[in-house]
């Protein structure tokens, strides 16, 4: 019993991870006011990024592979920024665009990585009887720093600014359209630092379409948590044991593989439903999806 | 650098901004193949010779027009109200499911079973759209749910064809008996152009084009789309605006899964052979018409070719179908992010 509870617990961790740092960057975004719907794109970037620089060589340094990977993410968001804040385009259609642009561009130019051998894999840690990836613990630790840096600073509390009146906050100097961007380009970083986390740690492999729509899960994530950085790990948890679950019962059941294959995508759908109903959707920044014109209203 | 907003833009402005950023998209495109290690030079002349260049590949173009222009002439509909229907893909396979399970198992008599095969590919799509836009109600992002819809609709099919509608003359594949015969559509010699699906398409696009400049549905769904404050104002519903653009557009979607597994396949087969992303395409055949349904019939045939031709530089340069996707969206980014300049001009330096 107490082995299938730390089976469970430890694939609901792993399977966790990406969902948390991916919607931890969506928070982030979504706070500054900004929805980016491209966040699958922007996973499969960073898991290329960073499989590409630590296959390249025996000794390549995973620190520069993790680095990589959320530059290659920042570098991508910076195009959703440029459309989106610069250009007003609309924010919905621009992160469509963008997980088009990341999953295809991936897939492109990953094709000759397919299949190489990772010379320089991350290893796990083991903590309390627990085996986790470094990124697992890092995850945890960054959605505790965000929910006190957003809650309780002075820099978080002109980010949230931007998000709930931008024109409030522009009249008191703050430079809207910049600290949005940051906020983009951040959100990106995080992204694609949970595709590295899939490619050199839960993987160690690069495959097409590798992050299998867990992006599109981290971006409902963000509504099934209120935009709390906290609450996003209980998020991610849960829907990692999802997973677990989809593993543990596939094949050892009368029900059909294809109801686990669709679980997931089902249960958001629930999940929206019922923090729509329940009104949860009104905790959503009050500028979210709209961009900011000065003198406009 | 700062936006002035112009008072009346025109169309000709409109035209060119539009062939502008099409023309930006495919040299960032380019950017993208060198990276890969391919010359775009090369690329690009593959995909024109392949497509336009000979009758084999101009009947592939043909193929892929027809679910584009049903799709995109729905979306641009849709569009129009708000609605930000992604679902297209999902939805063009229900319509596939329904339109297979009346050709296999509904015994009606020869000439009535291809319109009952439609009509059920209809209200699959229809139907699958309807979810997203009740869920619309209870405040979830139709583009979210819709999404997701599209996953759950994959999972279906292969359900189906791997389990209870499996084929009893199939060995290893997955793939349902063949329909009857009075179920097949006609098609152009030498290809695999179902015109009757294709006619059915230039009909969709003109018929929507009427419903929306000319019906008093379609007033009331351009003020919803365009001001929502105003049409609660006068009265007008726009839940049930939703509902009834949800119908229309998953339906068409449904027409096409129909007329896909009617016109080509002649059975249920695994969803990525159904459709080769079609759904998202679409979605940029109607932003490219700039939401007229009628202007489909131009640039469905422009992103076919688009769909062709990754088929081609598959198998010519050896890339993976992804190249596909890396269009698809670089063009409609490049399209959103211009449209800025149609009813602005840009002014340099300080306000």
């Amino acid at each position: 019993m107490d082995n299938v509870l730390t089976e469970a617990l430890v694939r609901a961790l792993a399977v966790g991870t990406p969902l948390l740092l991916a919607c931890l960057g969506a928070i982030l975004n979504e706070r500054a006011g900004v929805v980016n719907l491209g966040v699958e794109g922007l996973m499969a970037v960073g898991a290329l990024a960073a499989f590409a620089v630590a296959a390249s060589s025996p000794d390549a340094n995973l620190w520069l592979a993790v680095g990589a990977s959320m530059l290659a993410g920042a570098a991508l968001a910076l195009l959703h920024a440029v459309a989106t804040i610069t250009l007003r385009a609309n924010q919905f259609v621009s992160g469509l665009a963008l997980a088009l642009i990341g999953t295809g561009a991936a897939g492109l130019l990953g094709k000759r990585f397919e299949g190489l051998p990772l010379f320089n894999k991350v290893a796990d840690l083991s903590m309390g009887g627990l085996t986790v990836s470094p990124f697992t613990v890092a995850a945890l630790l960054l959605a505790g720093a965000m929910a006190f840096w957003l809650g309780a600073t002075r820099s978080g509390l002109t980010l949230r600014s931007v998000g709930e009146n931008p024109a409030a906050a522009d009249v008191l100097g703050v430079n809207v359209g910049l600290i949005r961007v940051l906020a983009v380009m951040g959100g990106g970083a995080l992204a694609g630092l949970a595709g590295a986390f899939l490619s050199l740690s839960y993987r160690s492999s690069w495959a097409d379409n590798m992050t299998a729509g867990l992006g599109w899960i981290a971006v409902a994530l963000v509504i099934f948590v209120g935009w709390r950085p906290l609450r996003a790990i209980a998020g991610a948890l849960f829907f990692g044991f999802l997973y677990y679950l989809q593993f543990r019962l596939q094949g050892n059941s009368p029900i059909p593989t294809e109801v686990f294959s669709a679980m997931p995508f089902i249960l958001v759908l629930v999940v929206l439903a019922l923090a729509g109903v329940r009104g949860q959707a009104g905790n959503a920044p009050a500028a979210l999806g709209r961009a900011y014109v000065r003198g406009e209203r | 650098m700062r936006f002035v907003a112009l008072s009346a833009p025109s169309t000709a402005r409109a035209a060119l901004v539009t062939l502008a950023s099409l023309v930006t998209a495919l040299l960032i495109c380019a950017l993208v193949f060198t990276l890969s290690g391919h010359a775009p030079g090369e690329v690009y002349g593959t995909m024109l010779r392949g497509t336009l260049g000979d009758a084999t590949g101009l009947g592939e173009v043909g193929r892929r027009t027809i679910p584009l222009l049903l799709i995109g002439a729905g979306l641009a509909l849709a569009f129009r109200a708000q609605f930000f229907n992604i679902g297209a893909e999902g939805q063009l396979l229900l319509g596939a499911v329904f339109a297979a399970g009346t050709a296999l198992f509904v015994p009606l008599p020869g000439p009535l079973l291809l319109p009952a095969v439609f009509v059920a590919g209809f209200l699959g799509g229809g139907l699958w759209a309807l979810i997203a836009a009740a869920l619309r109600r209870v405040n979830v992002n139709e583009i979210l749910s819709t999404l997701m819809l599209n996953y759950i609709a994959v999972a279906l099919v292969t359900y189906l064809i791997a389990g209870p509608w499996k084929g009893k003359d199939v060995r290893g594949y997955i793939y349902t008996d063949t329909f009857p015969a009075s179920t097949s559509l006609p098609t152009l010699p030498g290809s695999q152009v179902h015109w009757p699906t294709l006619l059915l398409g230039v009909a969709v696009a003109l018929g929507l084009q009427w419903v929306l400049s000319r019906s008093t549905f379609g007033y009331a769904l351009r003020v919803v789309g365009e001001n929502p404050g105003a049409a609660r104002y006068a009265g007008l519903s726009s839940g049930r605006v939703a509902l009834l653009v949800a119908l229309i557009t998953g339906g068409v979607a449904g027409l096409a899964g129909a007329g896909e597994v009617a016109g080509i396949h002649h059975r249920l087969l695994e969803a990525g052979q159904i459709s080769l992303g079609y759904g998202f395409t679409a979605v940029i055949v109607a932003w490219l018409a700039r939401g007229n349904p009628a202007l489909c019939l131009i640039t469905a045939p422009l992103m076919g070719v688009i769909l062709a031709g990754g088929d081609i530089l598959k198998i010519d340069l050896n890339l993976p179908f992804r190249v596909v996707d890396v269009f698809s969206g670089v063009i409609l980014l490049c399209l959103i992010a211009s449209e800025v300049f149609i009813r602005h001009r840009v002014q340099w330096g300080r306000a």
